[in-house]
């Protein structure tokens, strides 16, 4: 009993930032699922979408900011998807990973600009910013509503995949890019909507993270990106339930070792379980096998 | 064929030798605080870590993102090892003066420096160049981390001074030294890139499958590619740690990892040459040509330029990059290289079709 007292607030924190951390991971693995891309600047579009809030809710009431914020951040995530990698869709792949990460420069840079180098707080979403009590443990209510509503959004999303015909089409495109490009498939139209999904997910990831981590600086969606992305492979990459269980357990453990006092190792306790895997089980939890052809 | 092979031969020497005369008389002459010392410091720096992991990248075609980790070990190796004994005192005041208490001479460290750096090159290589692609990519970015992470580990503290600066070692004045040293490298990875192994190394970024076929050895031969590039990223790491006199772990994050890998690509995937001019001009315009953006109070005539304020530079310097990476793929160079022999062919061609026109006329 005292081992769970002592380690509660770790455990409802880690289940709230695996929730923050799943909402990205789906980005990144339904992009690499479709373009076998490495979308770096996904990371960095997480953090706009905070410095969007930041800075509409300076004008605008919180609950028309928040809104705004998460539909612009589906327009970035659109035009970083017809700026960077569009005009690199028949390059080598490599060319591609060198664009994601030219673009998270620039992003970052961009921000650097914007902010001035000085780090912006999020301003506090009434309700989902209060402090409560859960089994004597002090913790912010986002801590709590944060599962649910990683849960709600992944039905909805697994919905839309499994019966709506952009659904069947990503499917399709992920499955076989030429072959469904042959059936017809509107492939651009399929890769914007992967990209606008994926960005609002991360918009509403990064309003429930910056509730609880309130500090946001230019660099600040590198981590929480590379974290995602490691949850993402681990549940396999492309698979959306993988995605989702990989990042619980990433948030839970993270915050676990935070808890044992080695808060240093618990960015590299990530990457630790990120070789692991691709060591020992390269197509993740949930992964198909692939085969490389000569 | 010999002789004009002496003469190029001859003919670079002398170029360098210029070059190192001219860098030793611009020292006497300019203010020792002048951007052109600080861009060719950091630049001959920044050109060996982006020839090594060129020599990955361009021409095993092993796309690796680990080079900021081992920088990093280059540099702590540099600095634990050169701190004088009675200064271990002060720097390590928090960990009882630490643990080493010997120095060693600058040049035995910084080869050091590259051997540590390559020893741990070779364990993570063992088990991760098996992974292809991006999956090598990320990897590597993972233990890059990994080991910012442990240099940062308080229990380390007698070694690596856990998350404090470490200092007062000994460091450079002179620009002629980085250069030097860093000219020294990159010949011999040049040399070596033209070597059978060099020519192995390219069998195996054009194609895995027929490289094996031909009998080269993929897993010795990616290890040694691998390997060989971090000993001299590990160089660079202690250099770079003699140019900012003081080394911190924190300062090696991934994004340094970046900014190299988009030196390469700017300056050519597969180019040596390209790398280096690359680098200058990155270090260049980084902190010395577009310096001017950053400045508020800019007017032309009575007109107050807008726009411009601190990290405008940043800004506009990384739409440029975004444009060579997209519209101009193949960097400055392509994979192509200047060389001595190589203009005086060019020369020859021209003076060839300029004789050719006389006569056809």
């Amino acid at each position: 009993m005292g081992f769970f007292q002592t380690n509660l607030p770790y455990l409802l924190a880690g289940i709230s930032t695996g929730g923050q951390y799943a909402l990205i991971a789906i980005g990144y693995t339904m992009v690499y699922g479709i373009l076998r891309l490495i979308n770096f600047a996904h990371g960095d579009v997480f953090m706009c979408a905070a410095l969007m809030v930041i800075y509409s809710s300076s004008y605008l009431p919180l609950y028309i900011s928040i809104p705004i914020a998460i539909v612009a951040t589906g327009l970035l995530g659109f035009a970083i998807e017809r700026v960077a990698y569009k005009p690199l869709r028949t390059a080598p792949r490599m060319s591609a990973m060198i664009s994601a990460i030219g673009m998270s420069y620039l992003i970052q840079n961009l921000a650097l600009y914007v902010t001035g180098g000085l780090t912006k707080y999020y301003p506090p979403v009434p309700f989902i910013s209060d402090s409560i009590e859960i089994f004597g443990a002090m913790t912010k209510r986002v801590t709590v509503i944060t599962p649910f509503v990683t849960l709600f959004l992944i039905i909805v999303l697994v919905s839309i995949i499994k019966y709506t015909k952009i659904g069947i089409a990503m499917r399709a495109v992920s499955r076989d890019f030429e072959t469904a490009q042959l059936m017809g498939v509107k492939i651009n139209s399929v890769i914007s909507a992967t990209f606008v999904i994926g960005s609002l997910l991360a918009a509403i990831g990064s309003s429930l993270f910056f509730s609880n981590y309130t500090g946001v600086t230019p660099t600040v969606g590198g981590m929480p990106g590379l974290k995602a992305f490691v949850a993402a492979v681990f549940g396999g990459i492309g698979s959306i339930p993988g995605a989702v269980i990989g990042a619980f357990i990433i948030g839970i453990c993270e915050n676990l070792i935070k808890g044992m006092g080695l808060t240093t190792f618990s960015d590299a306790f990530t990457f630790v379980l990120l070789i692991v895997v691709l060591m020992f089980m390269p197509t993740g939890l949930f992964g198909e096998k692939a085969t490389d052809k000569v | 064929m010999e002789k004009e092979k002496k003469k190029d031969l001859i003919f670079s020497l002398a170029v360098i030798a210029f070059v190192f005369v001219a860098v030793v008389v611009l020292e006497n002459i300019l203010p020792r605080t002048s951007m052109l010392f600080t861009v060719l410091k950091k630049g001959s720096i920044y050109a060996l870590v982006a020839v090594s992991m060129n020599l990955l990248n361009g021409f095993t075609g092993l796309f690796s993102l680990g080079q900021a980790g081992f920088m990093l070990l280059g540099a702590y190796t540099y600095a634990v090892f050169t701190i004088p004994v009675s200064q271990r005192a002060a720097v390590y005041q928090y960990f009882d003066g630490g643990i080493i208490q010997f120095s060693l001479p600058v040049f035995v460290a910084i080869i050091l420096a590259g051997l540590v750096a390559a020893f741990f090159a070779y364990l993570i290589g063992l088990p991760v160049l098996k992974l292809k692609s991006d999956y090598l990519a990320i990897a590597t970015l993972g233990f890059a981390e990994i080991i910012r992470a442990l240099f940062q580990w308080d229990k380390l503290g007698g070694l690596t001074n856990g998350s404090n600066l470490l200092r007062r070692f000994p460091v450079f004045k002179s620009s002629v030294f980085p250069l030097a040293v860093s000219g020294i490298c990159i010949a011999v990875i040049v040399m070596l890139i033209n070597s059978t192994y060099g020519r192995a190394f390219k069998a195996i970024r054009d194609d895995e499958v027929a490289a094996e076929a031909m009998g080269i050895n993929l897993a010795h031969h990616k290890r040694m590619a691998f390997t060989i590039s971090s000993f001299f990223a590990g160089i660079s790491g202690a250099l770079l740690a003699m140019f900012q006199t003081t080394v911190q772990a924190a300062q090696f994050k991934s994004a340094m990892t970046y900014e190299i890998l988009l030196i390469v690509v700017i300056g050519g995937i597969g180019s040596v040459s390209g790398s280096v001019i690359s680098s200058f001009l990155f270090i260049a315009c980084s902190e010395w040509w577009l310096r001017f953006l950053d400045n508020a109070d800019t007017y032309i005539g009575a007109f107050h330029v807008p726009l411009l304020r601190p990290g405008f530079r940043k800004v506009v310097f990384s739409v440029v990059i975004m444009a060579i990476v997209l519209l101009y793929q193949r960097g400055i160079m392509g994979d192509s290289e200047i060389s001595v022999a190589g203009i005086r062919k060019k020369l020859a061609a021209r003076k060839a079709a300029a004789a050719e026109k006389k006569v056809s006329k």
